[in-house]
């Protein structure tokens, strides 16, 4: 506050510097290989997209057949993209927000180097026919997934050490996200790829899943959002009792979610109902968070139209309160007696991989990368054109495969309409899905272009990259609270 | 929350409470499922050609589960005589149910379409069939050879005239012979019959409704029923 005594302020700006500087390094290299994995996963998933409205144009080749393609694409997405940068972000709050160094920081370098190898070797082993045959999971058991588990403990060992060391008292409700996070994904993806047969096969393959997105994916990147949205606007998260309510129960029933994947299918009726009932709760922990991260920014929504990390992770809130709401309408049988096996699915986890993971990571990257690397981005113009890419491509994708979506579902309820007109009520929603997947490609070069700029460049500019270079936000920058209180 | 043991715990808790009931319980509950009448384990081609199906990702485009009619039109659609219950997958590691049904669903694909020379070109051409078809070519299963270096153990795929170049056929490759095999032995639409599938505990797995319904509206496996 701007009341607090010089001292004070100082000594807390000195414990922010101390921080960033013990985390630097690795935060840096799983940030660089994030960005790697983003373009590879954007250029698989575009030609994944161009196979299905164009089937005989990747023929030439077995790896870029369809069933192969579109798997490395998940995988690179997930495991590369997303969950590389969800380390980063991870590595950079946790010291933060318990004053304290990071510990270990060559081992969470070595982490980054260990998953990687594991993903070249899972993901090439797809392209080349080695898949473990469960979604989510194909990496090979044997050959990859030693890697990855011991480049994710490289990081969640040093990630614990710092908690444990910590200089503050109280727990910022990030650091129960992230913590949480990494002790629940190790347990699942042991879980996971344990070897089951027959259905049950299906049910831990779903209970896998839905929690990878769950209890990985977003608990991670809801930690963030509590993070950046109160930091870059300066005020306190609007109340305490919501984040608790919100984490626990997210913790309680996302875990119960995985079976309404598997609605209609031959598995215990109490199975799947268990989950359709606990989909429904999740209404809970979403509007608890909705609410917390609405009246945090409420009254001060013109900060989105300067601050680049704002526009990104508030938008990525909102998506995951979208995304979250139409997953417990989707989890109704009548509901999802029209939406399951269609196009409508594969729109909904993009809702949630992309408008919600993809943008509050890209706003966390906005916000870390400039105070890693010294200096400001180098153009407020590219950021602006990154963000409309991004929610254009996104926007024009979603819209499209969810109206197909229900067109095909609608034809696959009426017993009388051929399979045929299934497919060809589809073909306008891929085509346009191909378009949208070369708009977001196109934000993604321009973002790896960015960040190399901005690692490489020299200095040059003395302000903050604002979208709209008006003197408003947070002139006292130093005042700006810690929101670990 | 000032306690990192509380929040470690907390987490564990939660977590272990949902493996409790959705991987340790059915998992208890499943080991008792027997296979349905006349399921019997893949033979060698048959799981090699599993494996080719994985392989390659079919599983991303086509189902293998037959829902139950009172929810579905799957069977009215030709899809199965009855909805698929956990019996017919006793012998599936990994399972292969699927999320997408960009094709159609292939648990009864052998009763339906039992022509090996029909799947052999359909996988090397799907439009040579299925002028409508959106599904990839497999090439790569096959082999294109000049017509004079066929051999008497080769297994030339009969492509309409126009599909293929001149002087030259096109020969499948054993796993392309594998995975047709597997294709054709996805038939799990026999009536459950065995009197134990359709009591207490079938519906305790597997009803939509009151009753179990796993026969096709109309017909009549209702004689085995014992209510």
């Amino acid at each position: 506050m701007s009341a607090a005594p010089a001292d004070a302020r100082r000594e807390e700006i000195a414990i922010r510097a101390s921080a960033d500087a013990s985390s630097r390094a690795p935060v840096l290299v799983f940030f660089a290989t994030a960005v790697a994995w983003l373009l590879f996963g954007s250029l698989a998933g575009e030609l994944a997209s161009l196979a299905l409205h164009w089937p005989d144009l990747l023929g030439f080749a077995s790896f870029l057949t369809f069933g192969r393609i579109r798997t490395a694409h998940l995988n690179a997405m997930i495991y590369g993209w997303a969950s590389l940068a969800m380390c980063g972000v991870s590595l950079w709050m946790i010291p933060r927000l318990v004053h304290q160094q990071l510990s270990w920081p060559r081992l969470a370098m070595a982490g980054a180097a260990l998953w990687n190898v594991g993903l070249v070797i899972g993901i090439g082993g797809i392209l080349a026919g080695r898949n473990d045959g469960l979604e989510w999971l194909e990496m090979d058991r044997a050959l990859a997934d030693p890697w990855l588990v011991a480049g994710g403990a490289c990081v969640g060992i040093p990630l614990l050490a710092t908690l444990a060391r910590r200089t503050v008292d109280h727990l910022y409700v990030s650091v129960w996200y992230v913590i949480g996070a990494f002790l629940w994904f190790p347990v699942l993806f042991l879980v996971g790829n344990w070897p089951f047969g027959g259905v049950e096969s299906a049910a831990v393959n779903w209970f896998y899943a839905h929690n990878a997105l769950g209890l990985w994916l977003t608990a991670v990147n809801v930690g963030a959002a509590y993070y950046f949205i109160p930091k870059v606007l300066g005020r306190p998260v609007y109340s305490y009792q919501l984040s608790l309510l919100g984490f626990w129960t997210l913790a309680f029933f996302y875990a119960l979610n995985g079976m309404h994947h598997l609605i209609g299918g031959p598995l215990p009726t109490w199975m799947i109902t268990t989950s359709i009932v606990a989909s429904v709760l999740m209404i809970i922990p979403v509007v608890a968070v909705a609410v917390n991260h609405h009246m945090t920014v409420v009254g001060r929504f013109a900060a989105l139209r300067y601050s680049p990390t704002l526009r990104f992770v508030v938008i990525g809130a909102m998506a995951y309160t979208a995304v979250s709401l139409q997953g417990m309408f989707t989890a109704l049988r009548e509901v999802n007696r029209i939406t399951h096996f269609t196009q409508w699915t594969i729109a909904h986890s993009h809702v949630g991989v992309y408008g919600f993971v993809t943008f509050v990571l890209f706003g966390s990257m906005y916000y870390v990368l400039p105070r890693l690397a010294g200096r400001e981005w180098p153009s407020a113009r590219l950021i602006q054109w990154h963000f409309w890419l991004s929610l254009g491509g996104i926007g024009l994708y979603v819209v499209a495969l969810t109206v197909v979506g229900v067109l095909q579902g609608l034809v696959l309820l009426e017993p009388s309409a051929p399979f045929q007109r299934s497919v060809e009520v589809t073909i306008p929603g891929l085509y346009a899905r191909s378009l949208a997947g070369l708009v977001l490609g196109a934000g993604h070069l321009l973002f790896a272009l960015h960040c190399a700029a901005l690692l490489r460049a020299p200095a040059r500019r003395a302000m903050p990259a604002l979208l709209e270079a008006r003197p408003v936000v947070v002139r006292d920058a130093g005042a700006v609270q810690e929101p670990a209180s | 929350m000032t306690r990192v043991w509380l929040l470690l715990l907390g987490a564990a808790a939660t977590l272990g409470f949902a493996m409790v009931v959705l991987v340790v319980l059915p998992g208890a509950l499943l080991v008792r499922i027997e296979p349905s009448a006349g399921l019997a384990p893949y033979g060698e081609r048959e799981a090699r050609g599993r494996a080719v199906y994985i392989a390659d990702g079919c599983v991303y485009c086509h189902s293998q589960q037959v829902r139950d009619p009172s929810f579905t039109s799957d069977v009215d659609r030709g899809w199965g005589r009855r909805a698929s219950l956990p019996a017919d997958y006793v012998h599936d590691a990994p399972h292969l149910l699927g999320t997408m049904r960009t094709g159609p669903d292939l648990l009864n694909v052998g009763a339906r379409l039992p022509d090996p020379s029909w799947h052999l070109i359909h996988l090397y051409d799907p439009r040579a069939v299925v002028p409508w078809s959106i599904m990839p070519p497999f090439r790569h299963r096959f082999e294109l050879r000049d017509a004079d270096a066929v051999g008497p153990g080769d297994t030339v795929v009969p492509l309409p005239a126009g599909r293929v170049p001149e002087g030259q056929v096109v020969v499948a490759k054993p796993e392309a012979i594998a995975l047709v095999a597997y294709l054709l032995s996805l038939r799990r639409d026999a009536p459950p019959g065995a009197a134990a599938l359709l009591d207490v505990d079938s519906r305790f797995w597997c009803g939509q409704g009151d009753e179990p319904r796993l026969a096709r509206r109309g017909e009549a496996p209702a004689a085995e029923t014992p209510r």
